[in-house]
């Protein structure tokens, strides 16, 4: 069997972890909103404290599903390894799941006000993609440079790192800021 | 005096089309001179839709603070204006890619951003038509707005910019001193004036409709409570 390239494995992995680290990222406020519980969330809790724990909840989601689905992914499709690239591609995963899970922590809390009921989820994958889509095209091409530097372009993993820093920065700023506008509102 | 100015537009853009594909010269430096004519339209037209993406960011930035409808109804007619406009670049764009590049769609770096740019529009209309209660609705789609603005610079300056990626759009060539002939210039902005305010005359009429929508809705909610 003809093995495939390393941009396409690059590509399917971050395919994977999106779609295994969404079903459950698209739950956050959902649940609250469903059982009822998220009007007591806005007498108890300060909007940045609520927005905080549902985000390091996230966070450690994202970084369970990573845990499980990035190892077994280069079991199935293995590339060559040594510890540099095992460093860089370590760095890659934890700033793209960091993205990944402020992102779709304040789409979330948008979707839960929704009047969709079943439709939500799908909703939320509308919603949710075309603002992670800067940070994917990122992680992916920084993935292909940590697992095949010998093909990347120069400087190609340092500047993908650095634009996944910088907008992770960026988009958890803005979601603590606006998150409390929109949510105390409902 | 409107409609003096409604007439005025109408004739202005005739004489655009016209001074279009008769007055000014095929282009140098393109594969077909005489196509490079669809500049005077895409350019101006992408123009506008950036300037209609950043008044729908004001308004809903400007209703976050004020929590009056009438800027989220204002924000929505902005954002309508700018997909439209955004769709007539996108369209105008893939038929020049088609002369210039061998096929309608490349992918080229600009390309992949107009499709998520796209997408990120589709998306608010369809998280606007899923909130039934007016103001929930005006706030989600507010912070949607301003979330979406906020990570849209990565992709229009950001990656196409970052080394190592290669786009074949041109850029700088509108605002350089020698970029463009007196006659190209004189046609080229006023295609912009024109589209600009077609633009803004499109968005007067959505935003009334809107209001008077409202109102009547309002309206036919309190006779029927009443009967």
């Amino acid at each position: 069997m003809k093995s495939v390239g390393a941009d396409v494995k690059a590509a399917l992995l971050w395919i994977v972890l999106l779609f295994s680290a969404m079903s459950g990222l698209s739950r956050t406020f959902v649940r609250e909103e469903e059982i009822g519980s998220a009007d007591i969330l806005r007498l108890l809790g300060t909007p940045t404290a609520v927005f905080a724990g549902k985000l390091v909840f996230n966070l450690g989601l994202m970084a369970l599903v990573e845990l499980v689905v990035a190892p077994l992914y280069f079991v199935v499709l293995p590339v060559p390894m040594s510890a540099g690239r095992l460093l860089a591609l370590s760095g890659v995963l934890v700033l793209g799941g960091i993205g990944m899970a402020s992102a779709s922590t304040f789409v979330a809390a948008l979707i839960s006000l929704s009047s969709g009921g079943e439709g939500r989820s799908a909703l939320f994958f509308v919603v949710a993609f075309p603002v992670l889509a800067p940070s994917m095209l990122a992680a992916v091409q920084a993935t292909f440079a940590a697992i095949a530097p010998e093909a990347a372009p120069m400087n190609a993993l340092h500047n993908g790192l650095v634009m996944l820093a910088s907008y992770d920065i960026v988009v958890t700023t803005a979601a603590f800021a606006l998150f409390g506008t929109v949510w105390s509102d409902a | 005096m409107k409609t003096f100015l409604k007439a005025l537009l109408g004739v202005w853009m005739v004489l655009v089309i016209i001074g279009a594909f008769t007055f000014v010269p095929p282009a140098r430096g393109f594969q077909v001179p005489a196509l490079a004519r669809i500049m005077i339209f895409h350019v101006p037209q992408a123009m506008t839709a950036t300037l209609a993406s950043l008044l729908s960011g004001v308004f809903a930035l400007r209703y976050l603070m004020r929590r009056k409808i009438i800027e989220d109804m204002r924000a929505n007619a902005a954002a309508m204006i700018a997909l439209l406009f955004w769709v007539l670049t996108t369209v105008t764009g893939a038929v020049f890619a088609k002369v210039e590049w061998g096929a309608y769609w490349n992918w080229d770096p600009k390309q992949e951003c107009i499709f998520v740019l796209l997408l990120i529009y589709f998306a608010y209309f369809a998280l606007r038509s899923a909130i039934g209660d007016v103001h929930k609705r005006a706030a989600v789609c507010a912070g949607y707005t301003l979330f979406a603005a906020v990570s849209v610079p990565f992709l229009t300056y950001v990656l196409p910019n970052a080394p190592g990626i290669q786009t074949n759009h041109p850029s700088g060539v509108v605002f350089s001193m020698d970029g463009m002939d007196s006659k190209y210039k004189l046609v080229f902005w006023s295609a912009t004036i024109g589209f600009a305010a077609l633009a803004w005359w499109i968005y007067r009429l959505s935003v009334q409709i809107d209001v008077l929508t409202s109102a009547a809705m309002a309206r036919l909610r309190r006779t029927g409570a009443a009967g």
